[in-house]
């Protein structure tokens, strides 16, 4: 584990006809650039669940549509933060947090900002796939768009369509729609859920260790739809998998211990980290 | 490891235990195998036809059930029309809503409610609840609603409608205890989907965790049918005990269990008290298939994890 | 990117939130509902119970049919009798029951004594007063204070096994193990080592089925009875506190409904008395592991 995945991490990111087509991230070779747009823009944040703090003082700027990793030891507060970005933190009872936490520029957490509609705009997946048991495979695609007042019959099939082959799964579900969630495998279901994520056309999709559950061909194939996925979204992935991170992330993100060390170029962060700690963690010699 | 001297006790100690615990299938038993013995003689006597004549005259010495099984079955379910929706409201309340602090004593106030006896639940019917049903309530109902008939006719106060509020009150624990495991073998993951969806509360209740929930939901409805059926000495007190068949709710009725506490000592003649004993039988068969309808539904519910009914 | 075109509009998503709003309403209005009938039961209970109890009350027996005053005495004393009498015969079939139930039944046999235990639970406790008057009123000829007894005592069967296997369940299995390797004898190691560990959870189980059958009407109609005098022989009729609150409250006599409220209050003072002892006693258990 000491030697760095180098060939795979190449892969997407410095595609370059990706690279021509999306104005925005002309210098997504180089670092991380002033003039990028940014999805999230979060300064001097911190959680706490009751007495304890959990996240101190994070300042980063998230890249809009590009992959951003997040890593870090178990229990450094990655999902604390991935779920503090679309407010998911407020349904456990006792956290507070302070500092200012912007997406496309609005407040998250502005007087009058209702948790729903950021969640709308800011989309998540769980480490375990959760399709509603008792709504169908059209049906779970379909929940959030119904939500939203979405009754035309023509446009919810059109989405259902889109959405299920962006999650790679239309092939595999198309001839019985009907079926139970449940019905599909693990991997498919992980699917069916990032469908279900992307039919609301969220702007920015959360994932928090989604493959965690996955057998490596599953994996496989959530690793491809995140490459496609960067075209037109802003994802923020945690994960625990360095070569995973390595693979399909533009920026990579180190947590340890509630505190950002180290945020960069994905393959500086792997070839070349600037903090003693990261390069321990990314090595495979930490703790 | 025991010597031979010591087997003997042991097994004694065993058998004895075992013959504990299969007293709950001799009880079983018994009680069937009684309420038949009890009512062989109008089972010979008027067959199955006992269940849907709609006579009872002891004077005659002719019996037959109908008034009584349908003053059972009216007054359950609308005890369940009230319990239900008030008792799952309240379980939801108490699993998604209410504050930490808030929940520990509502929990406790319903677990008093639930240890009031069925016979102060009837003094309190008769002289507090029925005078005021009978004064607002009723008439206002007559008032507003009087164009369905189920709100006419004359108002006594002791009613079908009367023994149907009791009776929900006396189930509302059941119901809402068990409505309360039910939603919270709910996972979590469940909501926090619904929630990453951008769904309101509402929407999470819907389409996450009612949806999740419904057919355990369900089964503690039939659980509290199985309750509501049996109930006796409070419907005794506010339900009026007339023999008849009525649409409007404001008149009274009779129960299988209230005419088996009012007349059983009473019973002259031998027909007279095995009629009894087989309204008794109907009760106890239809109580007890309700209730393992309503265990099978809860268990399949929750899998292997106990939902304690008491 | 380009404004997704199914935003919802600016009204729909406050009619959500309205209709989110509405809902939560319901539900504590729902809530308040439920919990209305136990204060405007115990209100009445305090206010007419209080203003008719007199020392009277505890030490007379009631008068005869229309004349004021008297009192329950018998009853109360009757109650506890017939709560004793149940507990003789209720205790050790449940409790041994119990104990086959977490020492030594198979899995598959305990399933169907569990699912046998809660449908027993669930016969109309009327139906078990039919039950034991053909097996011990008929035969002696005689309503008695035994038949009462046994009627309630039945109903506690289901409820004291359950609990009691479930505290059993709980004595770490380390401690039968230990006790074996000893050279201890099976029955002497669940007797003394495992019951006695789980003792004070039976007995919160036992009292639990007290508290449940202490304010039992229907079952004692046909079997204790009734008696406005004292019962000097088991084998005769009984008084019992909630067969007097019922007569009282059907008569239509001015005193004896103020007597039914007074013996309601001083039952549901029982049955509460009850129910703190074992919260007392759980909580303790809860404290000590
Ligand atoms: N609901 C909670 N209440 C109290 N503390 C919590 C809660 N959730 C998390 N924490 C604490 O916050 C810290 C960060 O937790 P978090 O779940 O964000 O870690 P993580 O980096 O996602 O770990 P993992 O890799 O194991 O998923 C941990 O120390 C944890 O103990
Ligand atoms: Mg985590």
């Amino acid at each position: 584990m000491s030697t760095l995945p180098e060939a795979p991490s190449a892969r997407a990111s410095s595609d370059p006809i990706r690279v021509a087509t999306t104005p925005n991230s002309a210098a997504t070779a180089g670092l991380p650039v002033e003039n990028e747009e940014v999805a999230f823009d979060i300064r001097n944040f911190s959680l706490w669940y009751g007495q304890r703090q959990a996240l101190v003082d994070v300042t980063i700027k998230i890249p809009a549509r590009k992959v951003t990793a997040i890593i870090g030891p178990s229990g450094c507060g990655k999902s604390t933060f991935l779920r503090a970005l679309n407010r998911m933190h407020e349904l456990t009872p006792g956290t507070r947090l302070e500092g200012s936490l912007r997406h496309f520029g609005s407040d998250l957490y502005g007087p009058g900002v209702e948790a729903v509609s950021i969640r709308r705009r800011v989309g998540m997946v769980f480490q375990k796939s959760n399709p509603f048991p008792t709504m169908s495979i059209a049906e779970n695609v379909l929940v959030g768009l119904r939500l939203n007042g979405v009754r035309d019959k023509a446009v919810l099939q059109e989405r259902l369509e889109k959405s299920l082959h962006m999650a790679a799964l239309w092939d595999e579900v198309k001839d019985h729609l009907n079926r139970p969630g449940t019905s599909l495998s693990g991997g498919q279901q992980q699917r069916l859920c990032i469908a279900r994520s992307l039919a609301v056309q969220p702007e920015t999709l959360l994932m928090d260790e989604p493959c965690s559950a996955l057998d490596p061909l599953a994996t496989a194939k959530i690793e491809e739809l995140i490459q496609t996925l960067r075209q037109e979204y802003t994802v923020v992935i945690v994960t625990h998998n360095m070569q995973q991170a390595a693979r399909c992330s533009d920026r990579t993100a180190f947590f340890y211990m509630g505190k950002l060390i180290e945020f960069g170029n994905t393959r500086n962060m792997f070839t070349n980290p600037g903090n003693p700690q990261t390069e321990a963690y990314v090595s495979g010699r930490f703790g | 490891m025991p010597g031979p001297g010591s087997r003997a006790p042991d097994i004694a100690f065993k058998w004895v235990a075992a013959l504990a615990a299969s007293m709950i299938i001799v009880l079983i038993v018994l009680v069937g195998w009684q309420l038949y013995a009890g009512s062989r003689m109008s089972l010979s006597k008027f067959g199955p036809s006992f269940l849907w004549s709609s006579e009872w005259d002891p004077v005659q010495d002719k019996y037959g059930a109908l008034p009584f099984i349908f003053g059972t079955l009216v007054s359950s379910l609308l005890a369940l029309l009230i319990a239900v929706p008030l008792g799952v409201a309240t379980a939801i309340f108490l699993t998604e809503l209410a504050p930490q602090k808030l929940r520990q004593p509502i929990v406790m106030a319903i677990e008093m409610l639930a240890a009031v006896p069925s016979v102060i639940f009837g003094l309190w019917g008769i002289f507090v609840l029925i005078p005021w049903l009978r004064d607002h309530l009723f008439v206002w109902l007559r008032h507003y609603f009087g164009f369905l008939p189920l709100f006419q006719g004359p108002i006594y106060g002791v009613s079908m409608l009367a023994a149907g509020i009791v009776v929900a009150i006396m189930i509302l624990p059941i119901i809402t205890s068990i409505s309360r495991e039910i939603l919270r073998s709910v996972p979590n993951l469940q909501r926090e989907a619904a929630y990453a969806l951008g769904a309101t509360r509402w929407e999470v209740l819907k389409i996450a965790v009612l949806s999740y929930a419904r057919r355990g939901l369900f089964g503690a409805a039939v659980l509290g049918l199985g309750r509501a059926l049996g109930e006796t000495m409070a419907v005794t007190m506010v339900i009026g005990n007339r023999p008849q068949i009525s649409a409007s709710l404001f008149a009274p009725g009779y129960t299988l269990a209230s005419v088996i506490a009012n007349e059983f000592t009473e019973a002259t003649s031998d027909l007279y008290l095995n009629s009894l004993f087989e309204l008794g039988l109907v009760l106890m068969g239809v109580a007890i298939m309700v209730n393992i309808a309503a265990q099978v539904m809860l268990k399949s519910m929750t899998g292997s994890g106990p939902i304690k009914v008491n | 990117m380009a404004a997704s075109p199914y935003l919802p509009t600016e009204r729909f998503a406050r009619w959500r939130k309205a209709k989110s709003t509405a809902v939560t309403c319901v539900l504590v209005l729902c809530a308040l509902a439920v919990i209305a009938p136990l204060f405007l039961v115990i209100y009445f209970l305090i206010v007419h119970g209080s203003s008719s109890i007199d020392i009277n009350f505890f030490t007379q027996l009631p008068k005869p049919t229309g004349e004021d005053g008297g009192g329950m005495a018998n009853a109360i004393v009757g109650t506890m009798e017939l709560l004793a009498m149940a507990s003789i015969v209720g205790v050790p079939l449940g409790v041994l029951g119990g104990i086959y139930l977490a020492e030594y039944g198979s899995d598959k046999a305990n399933d169907w004594l569990r699912f046998a235990a809660d449908v027993l639970n669930g016969v109309p406790s009327i139906v078990w007063g039919m039950v034991v008057y053909l097996m011990l009123v008929v035969p002696f000829k005689t309503f008695s204070a035994y038949a009462g007894g046994v009627a309630l005592g039945l109903m506690m069967v289901p409820l004291v096994m359950r609990t009691t296997e479930e505290v059993l369940i709980l004595v770490p299995q380390s401690y039968r193990e230990a006790a074996l390797a000893l050279g201890v004898a099976r029955w002497k190691v669940i007797m003394v080592i495992v019951v006695r560990t789980a003792l004070k959870g039976i007995a919160t189980g036992v009292i639990v089925a007290l508290a449940r059958i202490a304010g039992e009407t229907a079952p004692l109609l046909f079997t204790a009875l009734g008696n406005n005098f004292w019962n000097h022989n088991l084998k005769e009729p009984i008084a019992a506190l909630p067969l007097q609150i019922f007569a009282y409250a059907i008569s239509p006599y001015d005193d004896w409904h103020r007597q039914a409220w007074a013996g309601a209050l001083v039952l549901m003072a029982l049955i509460l008395a009850l129910n703190i002892t074992v919260r007392i006693l759980s909580r303790d258990r809860t404290h000590n592991h």
